[in-house]
């Protein structure tokens, strides 16, 4: 077995597009996508960019949807640790490779870190263009007026854009970028961060990039404020905290409870009040 | 001079050497003996000065609508040069529209430039509603403020007397005649230096025809914008243009003055074109 499963020509290819993806922020490169032991569609493209970066020195962190042991993160996690041999942890702080299923940590990541999203669906104009040559032309272009039209559009009927994930950024004030389904929440979190962040789509066979201290903003109208989920007052019901993205759960007697959708950041809010 | 075309050709096929020389009104053909290719447009010049209308005559097939698809860039010329007077290169000269690349395209295309088509289907976007039809254009223009588009929208909607209570309508539910006007007000909405209209009236019932010719009409004392208009319908032409030009196999057979053309034809083409006014 090969060190982190992928054969040294495979690793090199996905680093190449990688570099070139942080040669032009939100560019999205094609790469040959290699066969995993998962199926496609499964978080490959993260993987393969965290099997192609990773050494020994690295420590990993796999969450999916905020959490460290759903099942998806703990198999990827496990699969990791298992060709690379490296340290894994669940603390934000410490991994220096983070990859993520929809979302982004509550806490600030920082310089030398990595974050790798699993992205579905790496073309944002694939919601207003469906053919794959228009949309290359239109990027190119720089011809964003259909996504325009669709915030115009959601704009006029609804007051604002009704797009709750996947919320489209224009990168380095050049090209749009789907930054994969993570919340509205987490968009802002996208600008300026200090970490750098690489984008997989396995099954679509594409990589790109958002370099640190890049400028990542929403599509939004000048006129027009970028909202995000509110709710309503609510707290997380464990730690307490009111300024992160909670979940809704239903318990058995179908009362509903509000609890941290990152898990991490809600253990560290926890153990900080025990302390106390 | 805002616009200029200089020995524009547009030939579809191999364009062999003689295509050109052994087409055209004279020959009474536009396909090339030689190589068999068709030349849609065969050497035309042609200039129109700031706030004229210009009209292009000619039987189907003499090259019309593809003369201003050459201007509006949705083919390429073959041979020739096309200058317009707001669109200058990096060095600050007039520069040849076909050399113009995809950033520069757009901007002539959504600022400089707008097209009105026969078939609203092909100048309107039929999953948007009207008004973000309308937003489409004025955004590619450059506006990103989402008040002045919807005043944009709403403001050309009324000039062109569709109910603005209809703005989120989508152009499917309008009739044949009110998708020509959301047309025409998508196409006006970016404040074009030049309007192209590819017979906008053919098929429309002759009420109809009527009131969007004086919209046009009036449209065009009000901002002063330069209009080419295609038509085979003699008049649309005498009703709107100022001057005129006669195309017959890829060639102008014949140019000048409106009213004179029409009174006095010197090319036998132009004359039957006139003597046979139903």
């Amino acid at each position: 077995m090969r060190y982190a499963f992928l054969d040294e020509e495979a690793k090199k290819e996905i680093r190449r597009s990688i570099l070139k993806a942080i040669a032009i922020p939100g560019y999205i490169v094609s790469f040959a996508s290699r066969e995993l032991p998962v199926a496609r569609g499964w978080g490959t493209g993260g993987l393969q960019i965290t099997l192609a970066i990773i050494n020994e020195t690295d420590k990993l962190k796999v969450i999916d949807q905020g959490c460290d042991g759903s099942v998806n993160a703990v198999n990827i996690r496990n699969f990791i640790k298992s060709v690379t041999d490296v340290d894994t942890t669940i603390d934000t702080k410490e991994a220096t490779i983070i990859q993520t299923r929809h979302r982004v940590p509550e806490m600030e990541l920082q310089e030398g870190q990595t974050l790798v999203f699993q992205v579905p669906i790496p073309d944002i104009l694939e919601t207003v263009e469906p053919n794959l040559g228009k949309q290359k032309l239109l990027h190119a272009n720089a011809d964003y007026s259909k996504l325009w039209v669709l915030l115009y559009e959601d704009t006029s009927m609804y007051g604002d854009s009704r797009i709750s994930n996947r919320y489209p950024v224009m990168v380095n004030k050049r090209y749009a970028m789907d930054p994969s389904p993570i919340p509205k929440y987490d968009t802002l979190k996208l600008n300026n961060c200090k970490a750098l962040q690489l984008f997989g789509a396995g099954r679509e066979k594409k990589i790109y990039a958002i370099p640190p201290y890049t400028n990542v903003m929403p599509l939004k109208f000048e006129d027009k404020d970028f909202s995000v989920e509110n709710f309503n007052g609510h707290c997380c019901g464990k730690c307490g905290s009111t300024h992160s993205f909670l979940d809704e759960v239903y318990d058995d007697d179908g009362v509903v409870n509000y609890y941290c959708n990152d898990t991490d950041y809600c253990d560290k809010e926890q153990e900080m009040k025990g302390d106390k | 001079m805002i616009l200029d075309m200089k020995n524009v050709s547009k030939v579809f096929g191999k364009f062999c050497s003689k295509c050109l020389e052994t087409t055209g009104a004279s020959y009474n053909s536009s396909i090339c003996p030689t190589c068999k290719s068709v030349v849609g447009v065969n050497d035309v010049n042609l200039t129109l000065s700031d706030g004229e209308v210009l009209g292009i005559v000619g039987e189907s097939g003499s090259g019309k609508s593809t003369l201003l698809q050459l201007i509006y860039q949705d083919q390429k010329a073959s041979l020739g040069e096309i200058f317009i007077k707001a669109f200058k290169g990096r060095d600050g000269k007039e520069k040849n529209i076909l050399d113009a690349d995809l950033n520069e395209l757009s901007y002539l295309r959504n600022s400089i430039m707008s097209m009105i088509y026969q078939n609203p289907r092909l100048g309107l976007n039929y999953k948007f509603s009207a008004g973000g039809n309308i937003a489409e254009k004025v955004i590619m223009s450059g506006n990103k403020k989402y008040q002045e588009i919807r005043d944009r929208a709403l403001y050309f909607l009324e000039k062109t007397e569709i109910p603005v209570s209809r703005i989120d309508d989508y152009p499917e539910y309008f009739s044949g005649g009110q998708q020509q006007r959301i047309q025409i007000s998508k196409a006006l909405s970016s404040n074009p230096k030049i309007l192209l209209l590819d017979e906008p009236t053919t098929g429309l019932d002759l009420s109809v025809q009527a009131k969007i010719l004086d919209l046009i009409k009036e449209l065009q004392h009000e901002i002063g914008f330069s209009m080419i208009i295609v038509s085979h319908d003699l008049g649309v032409i005498k009703h709107l243009t100022d001057i005129t030009v006669v195309m017959k196999n890829g060639q102008i057979v014949e140019r000048g003055l409106t009213d004179q053309i029409l009174e006095d034809p010197q090319h036998p083409y132009t004359q039957l074109l006139v003597s046979s006014i139903l």
